[in-house]
């Protein structure tokens, strides 16, 4: 592949010449800058979708009215946001990155143009179905990994392209070392890979259902597990890679220190994986296995902060630099939003810290600390740096670059520490009692107290998106007078191979083989496939652990898929921490037993709204139907979003059968022959549940959306209230 | 609390990897020099960049 497209440019190169001087050849060929720049522009492109999403999802928490018909709830937009920044618009800045630094450290050619051009169109429709599918309401619900299965198998496939790539680049490459930014672009391809298998294992009810493979607290723990290292493989290493590359680059002058590099990437990567437990900490997640993630948070803070202080200390006696080069400047506030991050996240992982800050906004500040200041500032660095290289021209506005940074810079300012300030907030008065020993504020009250704060993040927000569009104008002027260089000259000697040969090390044989490669790579991913079974046989040992938690019935089934598709679990919890401020206000506290028949689980990261768990019974039918009609019609000054068209659409059954049929063969013990009893027994609660409405009233149609959810709800944490008769002291 | 098992495995199986991974990179003599690494990827032999480098000083 590589004589091939290197011949034609340079017809001077000498002809190869096969025999033992082989590999001290000087090779001429040229580096693939189409695709660099390709991803560059979709970086750019879905960065502005990604943020001006995130802008209304900001201004529909501050003003409910921005909640525009069912596609455009709070609940949508906000999995579209995430999804659009952390796979779109940072998936796009790594390949970019990537794509660039990859072919000159390893002085070659990407290993196959056509896989480059179909990893780059295949990922870019993938978001563009997977946003269109979330705002239709196709979710599984479980954070950054919302996608359902068809698109999480588009996912996995283009992954392993990219993969294939980028391993075949650095097998043919002309460098013998492997510089520290390959190795952590090596890390994020094998553990996103394992992540992603692992967690989106799920059972197909139709093209656009399924159900986790895993139930309630195992769900929640292979969730979070590989939420915890998305952030760590896929907006954390691949980002370090790109920063020991571009830094440097920018700085014109080497990394600190090249072997606090190496410690830093091998302590990273054997660190990260462990600490996923820390979101789950005083939940019914086992004791042990929540200290476990916070003993190695702890431990995470050391490789972290190697990294920050050695991509700051790059610049040690360069500050000059920085302050005349908007790249730089870029640059450390990125590393100094990622120092920040990486302190407070294990700060936050104390489990008495956490007690504090969990389900509060606290968690959002801290995450758009890494968002914005690490993963944006250092993309932005890295486009004002690159373009002009591609283009073959000079930044068109230094001035506007550096307009744009203190924009950028302000607006992460307003964004953070407003919503810091609510996280604050909401905790302190959560936890509050009045002398008497009552809780002394409403759920309501906390909410309305820091909607100020939420205007000045969308304000914060705003100002970030500006400069942002700033970068555009200025990237655009900067291609308008440029020449685009698609191929780049380059020559270099082959490695020397004559040893290798001789010894017959085992991987040189398979290093010359592309095919035998490709081989050897899909075993490796199907060992990702034979996980799947492990988990298959386990459920059958799922037993419940309560005797009184019995499977939903089928209308609460189909009201919990209603309370998935609308995402209701971005806002409010189902899980009752052991706090005497949580017993207090939401009931008893959650136990691991309760969870069994959750595929998947639901307990949720933040309470926007009240906690869920004990819902059922607290409030007559009416209420909820009112309340979802129009929510500040019975909680008035409630942010919440109105789900009218609950009430107008039918409920579609056509899937329930199947759905238990599903359920069923996951080992949930509906009796037997149960699914061909399934609409004779929704007909018959969907009637109890319109005559309780009719005597408040309350006229609807026993087959609406509605009557499934209030059954959903009001079923929600009431069996382990229920007491078996034979457990009763008998008389 | 099977999956934990699963999940153990899982990380073992990641964490193997990079173990073995990085006893490679050793025995490959990748670390034998930890100076060079840093400079040479300063030297890009491409004119572009040179020209975009130099194009900078002279503002």
């Amino acid at each position: 592949m590589e004589n091939q497209t290197s011949n034609p440019i340079t017809p001077e190169s000498p002809p190869q010449k096969k025999g033992k001087w082989e590999g001290l050849q000087l090779e001429h060929f040229s580096y693939d800058n189409t695709i660099v720049r390709n991803f560059a522009y979709a970086t750019t492109f879905w960065g502005l979708v990604g943020m001006l999403v995130g802008l209304l999802a900001a201004l529909q928490m501050s003003h409910p009215m921005f909640n525009f018909t069912e596609y455009f709830t709070f609940g949508r937009v906000r999995s579209v946001h995430t999804n659009a920044v952390i796979f779109a618009f940072v998936g796009n800045g790594i390949f970019t990155g990537v794509y660039y630094s990859l072919q000159r450290l390893c002085k070659a050619r990407m290993f196959s143009d056509f896989l480059s051009k179909l990893h780059f169109w295949a990922w870019q429709l993938i978001i563009v179905f997977a946003a269109l599918s979330l705002f239709m309401g196709y979710t599984t619900t479980k954070e950054y990994a919302e996608l359902e299965w068809p698109l999480d198998i588009a996912i996995a496939v283009v992954w392993v392209i990219f993969g294939i790539n980028m391993m075949g680049t650095i097998i043919k490459r002309r460098e013998q070392h492997l510089y520290v930014a390959i190795w952590f672009y090596i890390a994020t391809f094998v553990t996103v890979a394992v992540l992603h298998i692992v967690n989106s294992m799920a059972l197909p009810v139709s093209f656009t259902k399924s159900y986790s493979l895993y139930a309630g607290v195992q769900d929640a723990l292979v969730q979070w597990w590989y939420g915890h290292n998305a952030v760590a493989f896929f907006l954390t290493t691949p980002y370090l890679g790109l920063m020991y590359y571009f830094v440097p680059k920018a700085a014109n002058r080497p990394v600190y220190s090249y072997r606090l590099s190496i410690i830093h990437y091998w302590a990273l990567i054997f660190i990260y994986i462990w600490a996923g437990p820390h979101h789950l900490l005083y939940t019914a997640l086992p004791d042990w296995a929540q200290w476990l993630g916070t003993v190695f948070s702890l431990m995470l803070i050391a490789p972290s902060w190697g990294g920050m202080l050695n991509g700051l200390l790059t610049l040690r006696g360069a500050w000059d630099k920085v302050r005349e080069n908007p790249v730089l400047k870029f640059m450390v506030v990125a590393l100094t939003s990622y120092g920040m991050a990486t302190f407070e996240g294990p700060m936050l992982s104390f489990k008495n810290v956490n007690a504090i800050s969990h389900y509060t906004d606290w968690t959002i500040a801290h995450v758009h600390v890494g968002a914005l200041g690490w993963n944006g500032f250092l993309t932005f660095g890295m486009l004002y740096w690159l373009m002009p290289r591609l283009f073959s021209t000079k930044l068109f506005s230094t001035k506007l670059a550096n307009v744009h940074f203190w924009i950028g810079t302000l607006g992460i300012l307003f964004y953070v520490i407003p919503i810091y300030w609510a996280g604050w907030t909401q905790s302190l008065m959560w936890k509050e009692f009045t002398p008497a020993g009552f809780l002394k504020y409403e759920f309501l009250e906390t909410v309305t107290q820091i909607l100020p704060m939420y205007y000045m993040r969308a304000f914060g927000g705003t100002l970030y998106i500006i400069g942002a569009l700033i970068m555009v104008y200025n990237i655009f002027k900067t291609i308008k007078q440029g020449r685009f260089v698609p191929e780049e000259k380059a020559s270099a000697p082959a490695i020397k191979v004559q040893e290798k040969e001789k010894g017959g090390h085992w991987h040189s044989w398979i290093e010359k083989r592309p095919l035998q490669l490709l081989f050897w790579s899909t075993i490796a991913i199907l060992i990702g496939g034979i996980i799947e079974f492990v988990p298959t046989f386990l459920i059958r040992s799922n037993v419940p652990t309560i005797a009184a938690v019995k499977p939903y019935t089928p209308l609460e089934l189909e009201g919990r898929d209603l309370y998935i598709r609308e995402n209701c679990a971005v806002c409010h919890s189902q899980m009752i921490r052991p706090f005497r401020d949580e017993t207090e206000r939401y009931g008893d506290y959650s136990k691991a037993g309760e969870f069994v028949y959750d595929r998947p689980f639901l307990w949720g990261s933040k309470r926007t709204g009240p906690d869920l768990q004990r819902e059922g019974g607290k409030m007559p039918d009416s209420w909820h139907f009112n309340h979802m009609y129009d929510p500040q019609s019975t909680s008035p000054g409630s942010i919440m979003p109105p789900y009218y068209w609950l009430i107008e659409n039918q409920l579609n059954t056509s899937l329930t059968e199947r759905k238990i049929e599903a359920m069923q063969s996951l080992g949930v013990p509906y009796p037997k022959g149960f699914e061909k009893q399934v609409h004779e027994d929704m007909a018959k609660q969907a009637k109890g549940i319109q005559e309780n409405l009719a005597k408040d009233n309350i006229e609807v149609k026993a087959d609406r959306e509605i009557i499934a959810l209030i059954a959903y709800l009001q079923r929600l944490g009431t069996d382990v209230k229920k007491v078996d008769p034979q457990y009763l002291p008998k008389k | 609390m099977q999956v934990l098992i699963v999940l153990v495995v899982c990380s073992l199986i990641v964490a193997l990897g990079f173990l073995a991974a990085f006893f490679w990179s050793v025995k490959d003599n990748q670390y034998d020099d930890t100076y060079t690494p840093s400079m040479r990827i300063l030297f890009d032999d491409n004119e572009i960049a040179q020209k975009a480098d130099s194009k900078e000083i002279q503002k």
